[in-house]
């Protein structure tokens, strides 16, 4: 009897140790957008994921594991995104937070993770503020002042005014701002400014407007994806291209995957930013070739497949430093300053002061390279810290 | 004041463009109203089959653009019956609130239908040549496309009132919004009158979502999201009548595009404003009889 009774409680004790993952599972919770009308961007960080989790770039300790679990936040909508941080957090125990492509989302997580101290690395979205408000966020994607304040000074040399249409929401106030700044101290004058609802599908009235106005260069910042398409079909439809109205704007309104849906309009358009699937870099080549050789080959990266791959890396980099056991200071303090010299990007590197991405910039034009578009890069303004923190952060 | 009256030619336009789309989807919704007393919500899914059948149309079996919108407008058509035979009819004699729910439900199963079909994003079907650029009109140039959606559905506009003003079809179907047990006591056979034009109004819509899908995003969620709007336009209009909705239609195109143009922080602000002061001063809408 006894034999059986201990028998039993072995194989219970068996049973239960087989049932629990290995001890160093690293849960991380991914939010994301996977359904609604802005489904494509989170779709970007979906395919970088899985393309980095299958690459072998992640190096962890032997026993180590990373598990990924993932939750639909549908898209710009905050109290979703809250909602599952809380039970990522509170249910699904994860030792640290991933994702986003949205801002709101962003802002709605913050308070989370500083109460839970879960570290919380941004994958997208870019609204300069946001790694201010926990002590727990980093941020491997971009700012919007980043572009947007360079382009300001370079348009500032070659147009006297601009018309600037963003956005309503927390991105596109940080395009408008840093844009205009740069302009204006750059002797530019701003002779106009609309901001424009997120989910806007006909931009007719708003480019009417900006037709009208007769300014030498038009600033733009939409979200990309198919906003950003359907922005370019009304620039075209309205004929403000051969009106000789310049468009530029951060990469967001030529994001890649979206150019050849966009037909000849964004020809010649000048934009500033980090990324370009066309990149020249090693780096880049060897990155677009995987990602068309699991994607297939009319399937484009962006700057979120980038943002959200570079975000991988330095996670499973911050798990590996740690054997597998996550301390969330001691997780941040390895996120600050981390680096990756050989990113598709170029180098980055995370600020150690504001937890922020530092990165180069990249004047592009969009060309018919080969009979497609591509954002070619030609000029480079190297590590360009966030200017809205040079300004706001003491 | 050369600006201003530049901004008025613009707001002008662009609006008559939506307003006019907007009239051709809803006036169906307006004449079913009136018509049959039935609250249909989900008009706007036959508005959302036109567009997408027609993008199925152009992509995946190759038709060119116009064969594909006459082709969709037909189908949706023909659906429509179909629907409206196999279940809205049982509904006539209900009250209201089991009629909307039945159409809140039927809005529920097209919105998944249509995501599982054709995915979340938006999507729209290729316009031909002749409808894309600029044309030239006095010193001004207008999009093509807008144009093209303006004299289409004036035509559309024009046929549809000389049906009803001047054939027999024509004033069976006025006969009956008026007087309905009149118009069966004179032999009138209001059941398949009903049919008939349920069909017409749903091929209508079909007409004006495929027709207009560059205007009004095609996505699944698109018979909720514009619902608002349809409505706005029937009770601004007023019920069973066609010219009442189209004054609705052309002020909440022309209102919005204003809105948008001169005032972008207020966003849909004015819409609402103006269709609760509208209402306030003519509940019955502007040209809808007073019961």
């Amino acid at each position: 009897m006894k034999t059986l009774t201990s028998a039993l409680l072995a194989g219970a004790v068996a049973l239960s140790l087989a049932g629990q993952a290995p001890a160093q599972t690293v849960r991380i919770g991914l939010i994301n957008t996977y359904s609604g009308p802005m489904a494509s961007n989170g779709d970007q960080i979906e395919k970088a994921v899985n393309l980095f989790m299958k690459s072998g770039q992640c190096k962890l300790p032997a026993g180590v594991k990373l598990e990924i679990i993932k939750r639909d936040d549908t898209g710009i909508n905050p109290e979703t995104a809250k909602r599952l941080a809380q039970e990522l957090i509170v249910r699904d125990r994860v030792q640290m937070l991933a994702g986003v492509v949205w801002t709101p989302n962003a802002l709605a997580i913050a308070p989370l993770a500083t109460e839970a101290k879960v570290p919380f690395v941004i994958f997208n979205a870019g609204t300069a503020m946001i790694t201010t408000l926990s002590p727990y966020i980093a941020r491997t994607s971009f700012t919007l002042w980043q572009s947007s304040y360079p382009l300001g000074a370079w348009a500032a040399k070659r147009f006297k005014t601009a018309y600037v249409a963003v956005s309503d929401f927390g991105p596109g106030h940080d395009a408008q701002e840093a844009f205009t700044r740069a302009f204006t101290e750059g002797g530019g004058k701003v002779i106009g400014t609309v901001r424009m609802p997120p989910p806007t599908s006909d931009f007719a009235p708003f480019l009417q407007r900006v037709k009208d106005a007769k300014p030498e260069a038009l600033f733009v910042f939409v979200p990309a994806g198919k906003s950003a398409t359907a922005f370019m079909k009304g620039f075209g439809d309205l004929g403000l291209g051969q009106a000789g109205i310049k468009l530029i704007g951060p990469g967001d309104i030529v994001t890649d995957e979206e150019l050849p849906n966009m037909g000849d309009v964004p020809i010649g358009v000048i934009t500033m930013f980090h990324y370009s699937a066309a990149g020249d870099r090693p780096a880049n080549k060897a990155f677009v070739a995987a990602y068309q050789k699991e994607y297939g080959p009319n399937a484009w990266p962006n700057f979120i497949s980038v943002g959200a791959w570079d975000g991988m890396q330095a996670i499973c980099d911050v798990v590996a430093a740690q054997n597998g056991k996550i301390d969330p200071d001691k997780t941040m303090l390895l996120l600050r300053g981390w680096k990756n010299p050989n990113s598709p990007r170029g180098p980055i590197e995370i600020d150690p002061r504001t937890r922020d991405i530092i990165q180069n910039e990249y004047i592009r034009e969009t060309r018919k390279v080969g009979g497609i578009l591509k954002n070619v890069e030609l000029e480079t303004i190297p590590m360009v810290k966030d200017p809205w923190k040079e300004y706001n952060v003491k | 004041m050369d600006a201003f009256l530049a901004s008025l030619v613009s707001i002008g336009f662009h609006g008559l463009a939506y307003g006019m789309i907007l009239y051709v989807i809803s006036v169906g919704l307006s004449v079913t109203m009136g018509l049959m007393g039935f609250v249909n919500l989900a008009h706007g899914v036959f508005a959302m089959a036109g567009g997408y059948l027609m993008y199925s149309l152009m992509t995946r079996l190759g038709l060119p653009w116009l064969p594909a919108l006459a082709l969709a407008c037909l189908l949706v058509a023909a659906g429509s019956m179909a629907l409206e035979r196999l279940l809205y009819a049982r509904l006539y004699a209900a009250g209201e609130l089991p009629q909307v729910l039945f159409t809140i439900g039927l809005i529920f199963v097209a919105v998944a239908v249509a995501r599982i079909a054709y995915g979340p994003l938006p999507l729209a079907a290729p316009l031909p040549d002749f409808l894309s650029g600029q044309v030239e009109l006095g010193s001004r140039s207008f999009p093509t496309y807008r144009v093209g959606v303006i004299v289409a559905a004036g035509i559309i506009i024009a046929a549809l009132w000389f049906g009803l003003e001047r054939t027999r079809w024509g004033a069976m179907v006025r006969a009956a919004v008026d007087n309905r047990a009149m118009a069966q006591s004179v032999g009138i056979d209001t059941g398949r009158l009903f049919t008939t034009t349920f069909a017409l109004g749903s091929g209508l819509a079909a007409l004006g979502g495929a027709l207009g899908a560059d205007l009004i995003a095609m996505t699944p969620t698109y018979p909720f999201e514009q619902l608002v709007y349809f409505l706005i336009v029937v009770a601004i209009g007023g019920l069973g009548t066609l010219r009442g909705p189209f004054l609705g239609a052309l002020l909440i195109g022309i209102g919005d595009t204003a809105c948008k143009y001169w005032v972008p922080q207020f966003g849909a602000f004015f819409i609402y404003a103006a269709t609760m002061a509208l209402l306030l001063w003519r509940p019955q809408g502007l040209l809808g009889r007073a019961q």
